[in-house]
């Protein structure tokens, strides 16, 4: 399936390369630049491309290219998926997924990427089990490897590959047994010109954090079930348990894992924690325009909104931005032709505010549209949709483990219209 | 690459091995200073001192090296023969990084890798699997052909080993001797038809694909494992479940006949439907068959739909592709939130899931048109995310939302991307010719951008109205003029040459400008770019026929122009024209027709979008997403007019008793292994597990290898009920396909008593008991079938009846959860009779559930399970009087028992007729003693007038003999008994007519018991025959081929003895009935059972 993959920087140059069959000639991504460079922008490169021996399957992650080379017919969302998978195992090995750190550490990439996939095909993708085989660097190992000439790679076979449970690995031991769990959820939302909502939709993800000795089997249960309309599962979860209960039933892997994500029924009302006044004027003449944006809550259900940030892509014409803000700072990026004012927590007596005027380029005519503003900001203990955790029960094993949630609402993409 | 970069390319390199390196600091220190001339050779000297040193840390962090040089793609071959040696060292690590170095370079080095060859051999005979299973890896691995027998030999070997984890490789192995040797396709083949039979869920994803890739057109081999591909399909990892779904499309559209015919039937009424066909078979219309879907066909959907809920996306698009494809078209709606949901996934993700959802709403507008508001474009998405959104936001675009769907264009067009803002013009276009209404709008909309500043707007708004004026010329002069006066500013050679065009197709109705406008290109006509020449050459000869009075100079100025123009369309065109309207004597017949060719009336465009043809394509995949058909693809056929025969499906019946019933000889498999092996933990755990398993034993294992066991008992205890499942699924279809095949009208019968189950007791219909057997015989199935259809049913519903349909199908949830609920708590803590305490903690939450959910209907809940499985007799257990309060029913579900094949299942419905709570609702002695009961796990608190459904396995032993038992409350015990009837201690089998017969000529003799009955005429009836023996014993119908004969089988639940059951019809009203079956003392009590029955009747 997937023949060989580049791992491509920025700026194009190739600083790793694998393959799992015969060896493909790295000239082949020479179609890959063609189009990186007709693109511009690397989000827009297409993720599929057709050569005249080979098809080109990319994703753009943390500035890098991953691009796989498959020869025959394969499901692209397969290598796409397969793909940000061994992006996701970068980041959980050594913290992030980039460059730097990836030629820092190319002997566990490479020892990774051969685990991952036997012969294109995808064969140990489950962290736990990955990091049986090969253990994650860590400066007192490193120290200690250097010392003893010992290795990073696990003298143990991963035995969970064999077992039902082959997400978790076997014999965890923890002196502090604990369980987290934190609810995030995230509004995408688009308001018009008027502030009222054009289309407004909670997403929200259960992300836990397990550090449970033995093979703990865990029950979390919610208080409002029917609220989640669509969702995801860790393969851990059981779902016939899920249909029948409405009731998380799961033997947890080690460590970090996302639990679940959901979709809350769009017939609920979202609401929306901040109103945005906004008035931005470009002028016909003198080359100039007035910005004026005031931020105020809405329905926060009584919590501070903190992290307030707004974002605006200006128009290639505005040269600069000579602004006042009552709270936190803004600056002006004169080459991607950023603004961001980042605000910070929302004070509700003394409303923040940004207001000045923009100078555009002389005779250049003024630009159609207003730019939009894409709105950041963060609820601490507070699940927007109203989704609780009742309770959470281990069977098992005998110990009393430590559990705590937490919750915490996100814009996800929030964005006003001028 | 710079001399620059290579040089810091080599010094990173250099830094990043020297991180965690002090030993050798002055060999890479002056290889980095060397630099780009020597450092790759002086380097690789080095290494070879370092890989031929005795220390191991050398050794190791030569390798380290090696493979940084090969990831960076750089040369190192020459190492070869220095590497090769260190393939049997005992450093871990060390093998590793050889074993990568040698299957990089294996192919360049044949004659040296051979020396490699014999270590791998050695290892594929290791006892410890792990090692058989990586040195299998890297020989299939080495791309070297001499070795090609060496690795048929490894392959065939693993394929047989004891671990599944070394067939899996076994079968990755397959595909890497395939494409070194292609000869070997037969051999590989049986090889996949091996490990096709595999039953484990490791094997079965990899096998898959080597088929794909080996055989993809052997659908014959799949036959037999269909089934079971289905009901592993859920437990298989989530890359082989891609591959196995996408290949059982395939299959599906070779073997199923189309649900689609009939579509529009099932869509509007079920049951209408169906009563109409029974109207029709009464009139004696049989032609018209409506469709049935094949049980196997049903299978796959139902199983292939919980992975909607999958993490990855791949699944879910692969699940959503099947649904597409092989689905009834109102089912395939239950696809679209998990696809929506996709679209929050990473950039990569949206665009494949936009494509496919492009493809899909041209079809199926209604699946998306609920969910529109998640196609709105950001202004942050990539351009080519933004048009595909574009391209679906027009494709949902009806009479109702459009003008949402305007109004949201309307900001899209004002978009900084100016790409987005031209495809959003088009988009605009279509929609107007789409949707009469609005074309005016649209039209009037798009003039006034053309006073918009972008070019790129105005240009693309003058080839749009273009086409819209094309379809509608009338009324239109103004607009003509308008763009006609806007010639001058704009330059883009597309919206100049549309606007000519245009000019020239109506100059009859902008008389006066066109001319004028003739005149302003044949001034600039040199200067403009060639699309914009050629209009105009059409512009003037169009002139030149209407109006020849006013332009013939001009003309003939544009055509002189023309004629040394350096393009040589140009001058062809030129040529052409001139020939066709100047009249010459050499012009001819032509030039008379001048008029009529350049000036007929030309045919609109259609705006349509440019994913129409996609759909030939299979969804989801590379060719469709490239819109070309990539090498390699396996083109989706057509549904089957007459289906193939379904029987090729049937695993063997017997063989399915012995492989299916004790599942847990599946997980025995490695235990046979683990004692030649006994290194391996898990392994042991597996024993354990399957000890525990069997539920009996006293989970002696230890804390922590028992809380594994629990999961692994449970997974086993999951395949096995799924087994279960299967096979009665086995026996339903067979069963079925025979019925089918010869009575197709009773089959139909079987829906149309689901739908009126109250009906099903009481009714003597003489219709349609064969149907009631079989559902019975698999009522399981039936009733979460019935299940799911009304999920699907409410899904495509619109939101507010499906909430109705909620509140209807809650008491049937209670139930079904009710049996899940026990089902799930064994899997959970399958050891557990002993270890009561566990089980109450979970009670709790459980009872609250059922509370919230019974109360609601209780009456309704038990009319719904007991007469989905029609001929159910409840009995009384407990009288509330004598139980005060409380009363208990019981009544076979004639289920196999989850707990333990030799059970039979009793469920037993417990409610509390007193005005106060009952409380610990448990069972307790048991007498007699031996007799095995799985309990219910005990009831904390049973509300007044609430009631509740609880399922026990009870082990009769074959005789008749009451089970009794004491029913506790917290303060009473009230001692109960149930006493089977003969015939609930047996379960169906399915059996052909000569096996019947076989069998029947081994139970001779004393094995025989017989009578002769009398029955009244009217009940002589095969149907009425079928419907009493079925109500009285729990056995599967036998297909006859005689009239006058009826034949039933069964084996017992304990013992698994054949009972046969076979009736005679003599003269008018006499029978002979004949029971043969080892267990005589049950053959004749269930022949005076039967008798009476019949006469009865």
């Amino acid at each position: 399936m997937i023949h060989s993959l580049f791992l491509i920087n920025h700026s194009g140059d190739i600083f790793l390369e694998k393959h799992w069959k015969s060896v493909i000639s790295r000239s082949v991504c020479d179609y890959f630049f063609e189009v990186k460079e007709k693109a511009v922008d690397p989000e827009n490169v297409p993720p599929v491309l057709q050569t005249p021996h080979h098809y080109l399957i990319s994703i753009y992650r943390g500035k890098l290219f991953f691009l796989s080379v498959v020869q025959t017919e394969v499901p692209p969302l397969f290598v796409i998926e397969f793909l940000h998978r061994v992006a996701d195992t970068f980041q959980d090995y050594f913290g992030e997924c980039s460059e730097g750190v990836i030629k820092d550490n190319l002997v566990t990439v490479y020892e990774l990427l051969e685990e991952m996939l036997d012969n294109g095909f995808p064969l140990a993708t489950e962290s736990n089990v990955l990091k049986e085989m090969i253990r994650p660097p860590n400066i007192l190992r490193s120290v200690v490897n250097t010392l003893t000439g010992g290795s990073n790679v696990g003298d143990t076979l991963p035995t969970g590959q064999l077992s039902n449970v082959p997400w978790r690995r076997a014999g965890v031991k923890y002196t502090n047994n604990e369980a987290y769990f934190d609810v995030v959820e995230e509004i995408d939302a688009i308001l018009d010109k008027s502030g009222t909502t054009v289309f407004a939709e909670i997403q929200g993800v259960v992300e836990a954090c397990v550090r449970l000795t033995g093979m703990p089997d865990l029950t979390l249960s919610f208080m409002n079930p029917r609220l989640l309309d669509d969702m995801s599962f860790h393969p851990c979860v059981r779902f016939k348990r899920w249909e029948s209960e409405r009731v998380l039933s799961f033997i947890p892997p080690d460590g970090n894992f996302t639990l679940m994500t959901y979709h809350v029924s769009s017939q609920n009302l979202v609401a929306i924690p901040v109103y945005v006044k906004q008035n931005i004027n470009f002028f016909e003449t003198g080359s100039c325009g007035r910005l004026d944006i005031t931020i105020g809550p809405k329905q926060n259900m009584g919590k501070t909104v903190e992290g307030l940030m707004v974002t605006i892509h200006m128009p290639k014409v505005v040269l600069s931005a000579n602004l006042t803000a009552t709270q936190g700072n803004y600056t002006y990026d004169l080459t991607t032709k950023v603004l961001v004012w980042d605000i910070g927590k929302l004070n509700p007596q003394k409303l923040p505010n940004l207001r000045g005027s923009l100078s555009m380029q002389a005779g250049a005519p003024k630009p159609e549209e207003n730019p939009s503003l894409n709105i950041d900001l963060k609820i601490q203990q507070l699940a927007i949709s109203g989704l609780k955790v009742s309770r959470l029960d281990m069977y098992g094993e005998k110990y009393k483990p430590f559990k705590g949630v937490k919750y915490l609402t996100k814009a996800g993409k929030f964005q006003v219209r001028t | 690459m710079s001399t620059g970069a290579l040089y810091n390319d080599q010094g990173g390199a250099e830094a990043a091995v020297e991180a965690g390196q002090e030993s050798t600091p002055t060999s890479s220190g002056s290889g980095a200073a060397f630099g780009l001339f020597s450092a790759d050779f002086k380097k690789n000297e080095d290494l070879k001192e370092m890989l031929e040193s005795s220390k191991e840390s050398l050794k190791l962090e030569a390798m380290k090296r090696i493979v940084g040089l090969i990831a960076k793609g750089k040369n190192a071959s020459e190492l070869f023969p220095a590497v090769v040696k260190n393939v049997a060292s005992k450093n871990i690590e060390l093998k590793k990084l050889v074993y990568v170095y040698l299957v990089r370079y294996a192919e360049e080095q044949q004659d040296l890798a051979l020396l490699s060859i014999s270590t791998f051999q050695r290892a594929l005979k290791d006892p410890n699997q792990f090692i058989r299973a990586s040195a299998l890896r890297v020989l299939s691995s080495i791309r070297v052909p001499i070795i090609v027998p060496i690795m048929m030999l490894a392959i065939k070997e693993a394929a047989a080993d004891l671990s599944p984890y070394v067939r899996k490789t076994s079968a990755h192995a397959i595909q890497k001797l395939f494409s070194l040797d292609a000869d070997q396709k037969e051999q590989l083949i049986e090889v996949i038809e091996k490990l096709l039979k595999d039953k484990s869920t490791l094997v079965a994803g990899s096998v898959v694909m080597a088929f794909e890739e080996v055989c993809p057109d052997r659908i014959d081999l799949i036959h037999k494992n269909y089934r079971k591909l289905c009901n592993l399909l859920v437990d298989v990892e989530e890359w082989g479940q891609v591959v196995i779904i996408s290949m059982l499309t395939r299959y599906a559209r070779t073997q199923f006949t189309s649900p689609w015919k009939e579509g529009a039937m099932f869509d509007e009424n079920n049951e209408k439907a169906f009563y109409e066909s029974d109207s029709e078979e009464k009139k004696g219309h049989t032609e018209e068959k409506p469709y049935i879907m094949d049980p196997d066909h049903r299978l796959l959907l139902r199983n292939t739909k919980p992975l909607l809920q999958s993490r990855n996306t791949a699944v879910v698009m692969s699940v959503a592709q099947l649904y597409w494809h092989l689905a009834p078209k109102h089912e395939v709606s239950i696809v679209t939130k998990s696809l929506v949901r996709l679209l929050r996934s990473h950039r990569e993700v949206q665009y494949i899931v936009l494509q496919n959802i492009a493809t899909m709403s041209i079809q199926r507008k209604g699946m998306f048109e609920p969910f529109m508001k998640s196609f709105y474009v950001r202004s942050t998405d990539a351009t080519h995310i933004k048009t595909l959104k574009l391209e679906i936001l027009t494709n949902l675009a009806n009479e109702a939302n459009i003008s949402t769907i305007l109004r949201e264009f309307q900001t899209y067009v004002k978009s900084q991307d100016k790409a987005f803002a031209a495809a959003t013009i088009q988009a605009i276009g279509r929609c107007a010719t789409n949707i009469s209404e609005v074309t005016d709008t649209c039209l009037n909309g798009l003039v006034l951008l053309l006073s918009n500043r972008d070019e790129t707007v105005v240009a693309e708004s003058v080839v749009v109205i273009k086409k819209l004026l094309q379809t509608q010329p009338t009324q239109h002069s103004e607009i003509i003029k308008h763009m006609a006066k806007l010639f001058d500013n704009i330059t883009v050679p597309m919206a100049r040459a549309s606007i000519l065009w245009l000019i020239g197709e109506y100059c009859e109705r902008v008389p006066k400008i066109a001319p004028d406008v003739l005149r302003k290109m044949a001034k600039s006509f040199t200067a403009e770019e060639d699309i914009v020449k050629l209009q105009t050459v059409n512009l003037a000869a169009k002139l030149y026929l209407t109006n020849s009075k006013q332009t013939k100079l001009l003309t003939q100025y544009i055509l002189n122009l023309g004629k040394y123009d350096q393009n040589y369309d140009i001058r062809d065109r030129t040529r052409f024209i001139r020939q066709l309207i100047v009249p010459s004597e050499k012009s001819g017949a032509l030039n008379k027709y001048a008029r009529r060719i350049l000036l007929a009336p030309k045919p609109a465009p259609v705006l349509e979008s440019s994913f129409k043809d996609r759909d030939r394509f299979q969804l989801g995949t590379l060719s469709h997403s490239l819109n070309s058909k990539a090498t390699g693809y396996q083109e989706l056929s057509d549904w089957p007019a007459v289906a193939p025969d379904q029987s090729v499906r049937n695993v063997e019946i017997i063989e399915a008793v012995k492989e299916w019933t004790p599942t847990v000889g599946k997980t025995k498999q490695p235990k046979s292994d683990d004692k030649f092996y006994s290194d391996d933990e898990d392994e042991k755990e597996e024993e354990g597990s399957d000890s525990s398993g069997s539920e009996d034993s006293s989970s002696s294992s230890s804390e922590e290898s028992g809380s594994d066991s629990e999961e692994e008992s449970s997974e086993s205890e999951k395949t096995s009920s799924d087994s279960g499942k299967s096979s009665s699924g086995s026996e339903q279809s067979s069963s079925e396909s025979e019925l089918e095949q010869k009575k197709k009208k009773k089959t139909k019968k079987v829906p149309q008593k689901k739908s009126k189950p109250t009906a099903a007791d009481s009714e003597s219909d003489e219709n349609g008991n064969g149907p009631v057997a079989q559902e019975s015989s698999s009522s399981a199935e039936s009733s979460s079938g019935s299940e799911t259809d009304s999920e699907d049913d409410s899904d495509s519903d619109s939101p507010a009846p499906q909430k109705k349909t909620e509140t209807k199908t809650k008491p049937k949830v209670a139930v079904k959860s009710k049996k899940e609920v026990s089902l799930l708590d064994l899997d959970d803590f399958s050891p557990a009779p002993t270890n009561t305490p566990q089980s109450s903690i979970f009670s709790p939450s459980l009872l609250s559930d059922l509370e919230g959910l019974s109360l609601s209907g209780v009456s309704s809940t038990m009319q719904v399970t007991t007469s989905s499985f029609g001929p159910v007799k409840t009995y009384e257990l407990l009288h509330h009087m004598t139980g005060k309060g409380l009363a208990a029913k019981y009544h076979f579900p004639r289920q196999p028992c989850l707990y333990q094949p030799s059970m039979v299942a009793v469920q037993v419905i417990l409610s509390n007729s007193s005005d106060h709570s009952l409380e610990e609702i448990h069972i307790g002695d048991r007498s007699p003693a031996s007799l095995s009961i799985h309990c219910f796990n005990t009831i904390e608190r049973l509300e007044p007038e609430a009631s509740v459904t609880v399922s026990m396995g009870i082990d009769f032993s074959d005789s008749t003999q009451a089970a009794n038992f004491q029913l506790c409350t917290k303060e009473d015990q009230f001692s109960v008994s149930i006493q089977p009837a003969v015939g609930e201690l047996l379960m169906p089998s399915s059996m052909t007519e000569q096996d019947f017969c076989k069998e029947q000529g081994k139970l001779q003799g004393m094995n025989e018991t017989s009578a002769t009955i009398t029955m009244e005429t009217a009940n002589a009836s095969s149907q009425a025959i079928s419907k009493q023996v079925l109500s009285v014993a729990n056995v599967g119908v036998v297909s006859s081929s005689q009239n006058n004969f009826s034949r039933f089988a069964g084996r017992t639940v304990s013992s698994g003895a054949l009972v046969l059951v076979s009736l005679e019809l003599k003269e008018s009203s006499t029978a002979l009935l004949t029971i043969n079956t080892e267990k005589t003392v049950m053959a004749s009590m269930l022949l005076r059972d039967i008798k009476q029955a019949l006469t009865q009747a």
